[in-house]
């Protein structure tokens, strides 16, 4: 499965054949392109950074933050090493974009974190790959490999007296080391835990050395921008939403998988693409950021176009691009359930709002799912939340906490049910009738 | 500076200041428990979250820089809200059983919930619980389901003791704070955890439920063992001492303690103590009345005396008593016209002794160590020697300052060292002259005589050069330098490096009162009268022995010869707390002394400063304060200037009254370089610590500390490859032997041993038959 559809793709053009992650490949769609002009033409540091910038690309990993203003708080005279580090640690239920792109386009990568490096300086990078993916760390290992032979990276960099050292490192599966100070923690080979900050990583990063973070599909895309320009670029997107970005749709549709799409394309076309919902049934809810974005009723999402703002505006979150679209068999108490279990399981432990919150949140939603609620429950629900949110070292603790608002924002009569009368709102065998696993198990 | 203002105070900080810096700068208290001031900042309990102004959440104090115009509000509804709402977070795994806590009525979390948590808990599900760990004798983690996950503890031994016997594993709210598997938590400095613990997840085995807190009297003492001279408050209840913690000082320990520090009371509540005196009749002690036995004591001093002369009599007293006690005693001998007084039982070279120019002692202020760039330390067991001072060093190279170590052993100090020297014995002076050759090349001085011979290692360079460049520098004479047979000429070796370079040299000091003993002048000689040392005393052995707090089996440099000299004597008096130790074979007389919380007295530390206590109990029975017997007992034998009325008047003797510091603290030594001794002795070399426990009367016998890892019964740790030569296999019983005494111990490969050297601890009774801590030794196969 390399990419089920695209509209005016960027990233994905060429994923297709076995062969086309190999180098030779890449070299013949373009590759490694913008690496060779920026340093052929020396073109300054300043200059690729204001192209990223005005190009309004914005990490993908979940936060949208600027990317170009990323990279130009790195300290310019600080001269003592100085990191690019990719994060690949992608965990968030419901995304599985960044595996596909370093399967099926890792010197994209390879070369937009040389390109990175160029422009703010540094010498050093790492990816952080999932521990999870073993196959796909092996791939970007083998990438790496015929990237060092061809000398896009390594020592003078096509002869251009530029050095980057880039490395894999293959993480354990802990969701909280994709919080980019946790993910710094682990490379150093500590235990994972999130820092505090301030200092951020562009100033105190990767063994306390300024370090910039960016996602993986962000890298990819950098050497496209240079390519196409940035203003082809933002205009693929839409205003301050530059570019196309990849959803990674899952849940009940008919064909799950990446799609990618200009920023800005209504939700309705890519529920169409994915094949719409499955057996015909009607959209309850989405979650259109992966699993901490708060979920949205179908009539919310359905109006929406998929884009930092829109969705913003309308109470949720882009995040990684990760669409977890549910039908009208879900029950909404279950689907909660589930999700606060694996938040409640990930927090790290570390601060007391999320290490006692999370497993709080998680055991008042189990009671409710199981017909134990209690009136007082949603008000104490709510509550927690609040104490949690903006309280915590990292951003876990707003992950965990948000889902929970939105479900009760939107789904509150059906949690008032299940504490009301025990029992499902949804009725058990509607819930069966759009289940695999019970059809599985019948 | 930073202008920053908190509920409505202004107040200045200098920049890299926190808010919690500026708040606590201003007098205001914000609720805590992650955050401690000596150790780094953590930021995860959330407790001390504040509203600032502009910044749409509520910030951590602890972590949040102070900023120029930053207003915070560490009252307002947000800030408040947010505290209360971590409370209950903290609570609801926290079992709400503060009456069965041991932590009850001292727990920063019982504290804090009255103001900041709810009357009513709303969780209603079960509690987590997390299972008991045993972590040897000292910390009890029976109730780790208390623990709220601050990591005080880890950060402790991270930082503070540079061992890290505790983390965190796990994850959630199954994070749990372990040890690695199966050890202990006994280093020399672990007990600090249980006063870091805000809560009772961390306490004390040995103190646990045996009182609360709030029954508990709070009385100001000076450690009497190491030569720190470190703070501690005794805490008493019914006459009896429950437990000790510390004071904290700034300039001495901070607001840390070590563990023999904070455990060592239990041998003052043990049932061995002395409670009666005693004197020998037809070869059995018995039980007598004070009187009778000072006038035995006083009689049978006078009756050897007049027989074969004052000449006759020798003291000898431990360093750990009080200055005051050290006095009365040489004051006592000189009175009866003999010079032979000591209080240095482990010294064996006295060659120093008369061609000092002052009383020797750190060469600076303790604080100061702080400031140097660079440090050298020689010869010694720095970490259980001087725990605490040995920390201060470990901060000192986590500055950056260099720390540089010169000693016998490779012991792990816990310092990021920046060179080490690790030789026999016998060629420590030959290592500093090294040094000493190296730092003249450097500096382009003449190289002093008698060095021609020594090539200066790549370790000796790196140390040279450390002391040749930066700003302050410091050298310090460690234990071992004391101790060895050439301590005279190390002590003349280092004051030339100190010349050359500008460091200062000092002695660490081996007990509570090293320098007092100077001050108080228990030292042989004096006024007009020849006198034997410690050692002199025993090799020419006398009639009669006054011993004052010191058990010669255990503390002597060569603990055969003594016990022997001892044992010949007509007439052997033991001022003791103890009535357990060997004296009750060899004594004919034994005074029950007071312990050191149950006199007053003065302490005067190795940086000169003088710590005068009060009693802080009863001593148990008819034991009484040692000034007070050696007054008496002067006054039983008619002797003039006897008359004091209280251990101040005693004191204002020798010590100008009010005196913060000791005077005449001078480093400076008139010996001529001795040539130095060939490399090799062609034989075996012992070399002997003195386990931290095992190092005075009082640790030797606390139960808790006996049962640590530092405690364990001595063994002949070997080089591998002598061992190898030896023919003999880790693990094999061997006989060591030292002239006619040997002893039976278990042999064990240790690479941090020098070659050719066996490692035999002193102080104990299964090595007291040995003889001196350094010198040739014989081993073979038993």
């Amino acid at each position: 499965m390399a990419i089920l559809g695209a509209i005016n793709p960027i990233l994905t053009v060429g994923w297709n054949g076995d062969a086309a992650w190999r180098l030779r490949d890449y070299v013949k769609r373009g590759g490694y392109g913008a690496l060779r002009k920026i340093l052929e033409e020396k073109i300054p540091a300043d200059q690729v950074i204001g192209e990223i910038k005005k190009s309004g690309l914005r990490g993908r990993g979940g936060a949208g933050f600027p990317t170009g203003l990323k990279w130009s708080f790195m300290p310019k005279d600080f001269k003592d090493g100085k990191y690019i580090v990719c994060n690949t640690d992608e965990g968030e239920p419901g995304t599985f974009k960044d595996r596909d792109i370093l399967r099926n386009n890792p010197h994209a990568v390879i070369e937009g974190m040389a390109i990175a490096a160029y422009a703010v300086g540094a010498e050093r990078g790492y990816n952080y790959i999932h521990g999870e993916i073993w196959e796909i760390y092996k791939r970007f290992e083998e990438a790496l490999d015929e990237a060092r032979e061809a000398g896009f990276i390594g020592r003078d960099i096509l002869g251009s007296g530029f050095g980057f050292e880039l490395f894999a490192h293959h993480g354990y599966g802990a969701y909280v080391c994709g919080e980019e100070s946790a993910l710094l923690e682990s490379i150093e080979g500590k235990k994972g835990q999130p820092r505090f900050k301030p200092p951020f990583p562009a100033s105190v990063g990767l063994y306390g050395k300024p370090t910039t973070i960016n996602n993986t599909e962000t890298f990819a895309a950098v050497p496209f921008v240079l390519n196409m320009g940035a203003e082809a670029y933002l205009e693929a997107g839409k205003p301050n939403n530059g570019g196309t970005k990849l959803f990674s749709v899952s849940g009940h549709v008919n064909r799950p998988g990446n799609y990618e799409l200009p920023l800005g394309t209504p939700f309705a076309t890519l529920l169409e693409m994915a094949g719409g919902v499955r057996g015909g049934r009607k959209l309850k809810a989405c979650i259109p950021g992966g699993s901490s974005a708060p979920v949205l009723p179908a009539e919310i999402i359905m109006d929406c176009t998929m884009d930092y703002d829109c969705i913003g505006k309308a109470g949720s979150m882009m995040g990684s691009g990760a669409v977890i679209v549910m039908d009208e068999t879900t029950c909404m108490v279950r689907a909660l359930e589930r999700l606060s279990y694996f938040y409640h399981e990930e927090s790290c432990g570390q601060c007391t709002p999320c290490r006692e919150g999370t497993g709080w949140m998680y055991r008042i939603v189990h009671r409710i799912e199981h017909g134990e609620g209690r009136p007082e429950d949603l008000e104490l629900l709510s509550s927690l939340t609040a104490n949690i949110m903006g309280r915590t070292v990292c951003a876990l603790g707003d992950a965990a906490a948000m889902p929970v608002q939105g479900f009760l924002k939107h789904f509150r009569d059906e949690f008032a049910y299940h504490v009301e009368h025990g029992k499902c709102l949804v009725p058990p065998e509607v819930q069966r009738a759009g289940s695999t696993f019970f059809k599985a198990a019948e | 500076m930073l202008d920053i203002e908190i509920d409505g105070k202004q107040v200045q900080v200098p920049p890299g200041s926190t808010i919690m810096d500026a708040a606590r700068a201003l007098g205001a208290y914000i609720p805590h428990f992650c955050y401690h001031k000596k150790l780094s900042i953590a930021a995860n309990c959330r407790m001390c979250l504040v509203q600032v102004e502009k910044a749409p959440k509520p910030l951590p104090a602890c972590a949040t820089p102070a900023a120029n115009g930053m207003k915070v509000f560490t009252h307002s509804e947000l800030a408040v809200k947010a505290q209360k709402g971590v409370m209950e977070f903290l609570l609801i795994n926290h079992p709400l059983d503060c009456p069965i806590c041991d932590q009850g009525g001292e727990c920063q979390l019982q504290d804090l919930s009255v103001g900041y948590g709810g009357t009513a808990s709303r969780y209603r599900e079960a509690k987590h619980v997390v299972v008991a760990k045993d972590v040897g004798p000292l910390i009890s983690m029976r109730e780790m389901s208390r623990c709220i996950h601050c990591t005080r503890c880890v950060r402790f031994g991270q930082e503070i003791a540079g061992v890290m016997e505790l983390g965190m594993a796990n994850r959630n709210v199954h994070s749990e704070i372990l040890t690695f598997v199966g050890r202990s938590v006994d280093s020399e400095l672990s007990g600090n955890m249980i006063d870091l613990c805000p809560v009772g997840a961390l306490t004390s085995k040995p103190f646990r439920y045996s009182a609360r807190s709030w029954e508990l009297s709070r009385r100001g003492s000076v450690s009497p063992h190491d030569s720190l001279g470190t703070n501690l408050i005794v805490q008493v209840k019914n006459g009896r001492v429950m437990r000790v913690l510390p004071r904290e000082n700034e300039e001495i320990n901070e607001c840390w303690i070590s563990d023999k520090d904070r455990f060592s009371y239990e041998a003052l509540n043990s049932a061995e103590r002395l409670q009666k005196p005693m004197v020998r009749v037809d070869g059995a002690l018995r039980e007598v009345e004070w009187n009778v036995a000072l006038d035995y004591v006083a009689h049978a001093l006078k009756d050897v005396a007049g027989k074969h002369g004052a000449g006759s009599l020798a003291a000898l007293a431990s360093p750990h008593s009080t200055a005051e006690e050290l006095y009365l005693l040489r004051k006592l001998m000189r009175a009866m016209g003999s010079g032979n007084v000591d209080f240095r039982p482990r010294r064996s070279d006295f060659s120093s002794d008369g061609k000092r120019a002052g009383i020797p002692w750190l060469g600076l202020r303790i604080a100061e160590i702080q400031n140097l760039s660079a440090a050298l330390v020689v010869g010694g067991f720095l970490r259980k020697d001087h725990p605490l001072f040995a920390q201060r060093l470990r901060q000192l190279a986590r500055k950056a300052g260099k720390v540089s170590v010169v000693s016998v052993t490779g012991d792990e100090s816990l310092i990021d060292l920046h060179a080490r020297i690790s030789v026999a014995p016998r060629n420590l002076a030959r290592a500093l002259a090294g040094v000493l050759k190296a730092a003249a090349t450097r500096l382009g001085a003449a190289v002093p005589a008698g060095l021609e011979t020594v090539e200066p290692c790549a370790q000796a360079q790196a140390i040279a050069e450390s002391l040749t460049t930066g700003g302050k520098k410091a050298i310090f004479l460690g234990n071992v330098a004391e101790q060895v047979d050439q301590a005279g000429q190390l002590h003349a070796l280092a004051a030339d490096l100190s010349r050359l370079t500008g460091a200062s040299l000092g002695f660490i000091g081996e007990a509570a009162n090293s320098v007092g003993g100077y001050v108080a002048g228990a030292l042989p000689g004096g006024e007009g009268l020849d006198g034997l040392n410690a050692r002199e005393m025993f090799a020419r052995p006398r009639k009669a022995y006054l011993l004052l707090g010191v058990e010669p089996e255990f503390d002597c440099a060569n603990p055969r010869e003594a016990v022997a000299a001892i044992k010949q004597a007509d007439f052997v008096a033991v001022m003791t707390p103890f009535r357990d130790g060997a004296a009750m074979d060899y004594a004919d007389a034994l005074l029950p002394l007071a312990a050191f919380t149950e006199t007053s007295g003065t302490y005067v530390n190795t940086e000169g400063r003088v710590q005068s206590v009060s009693g802080v109990c009863r001593p148990p029975g008819e034991a009484r304060p040692g000034w007070k017997v050696l007054r008496v007992l002067g006054n039983t034998l008619a002797l003039p200037g006897f008359d004091h009325e209280s251990s101040e008047a005693v004191r204002d003797e020798f010590i100008p009254a009010g005196a913060p510091f000791a005077e005449n603290l001078d480093n400076g030594v008139d010996l001529p370089l001795a040539p130095l001794p060939a490399a090799s002795a062609g034989g075996l070399e012992r070399i002997a610590d003195v386990p931290i426990h095992f190092a005075d009367a009082l640790a030797r016998r606390a139960r808790a500390l006996q049962k640590t890892r530092d405690a364990a019964e001595p063994v002949a740790r070997i080089h591998p490859e002598t061992l190898d030569r030896l023919g003999v296999a880790a693990g094999e019983r061997v006989r060591v032997r030292q002239g006619p005494g040997e002893a039976v111990l278990t042999a064990r490969a240790d690479a941090l041993v020098p070659p050719d050297c066996v490692r035999v601890a002193a102080a104990h009774a299964t090595t007291a038959s040995l003889g001196g801590m350094f010198g040739p030794i014989d081993v073979e196969r038993a």
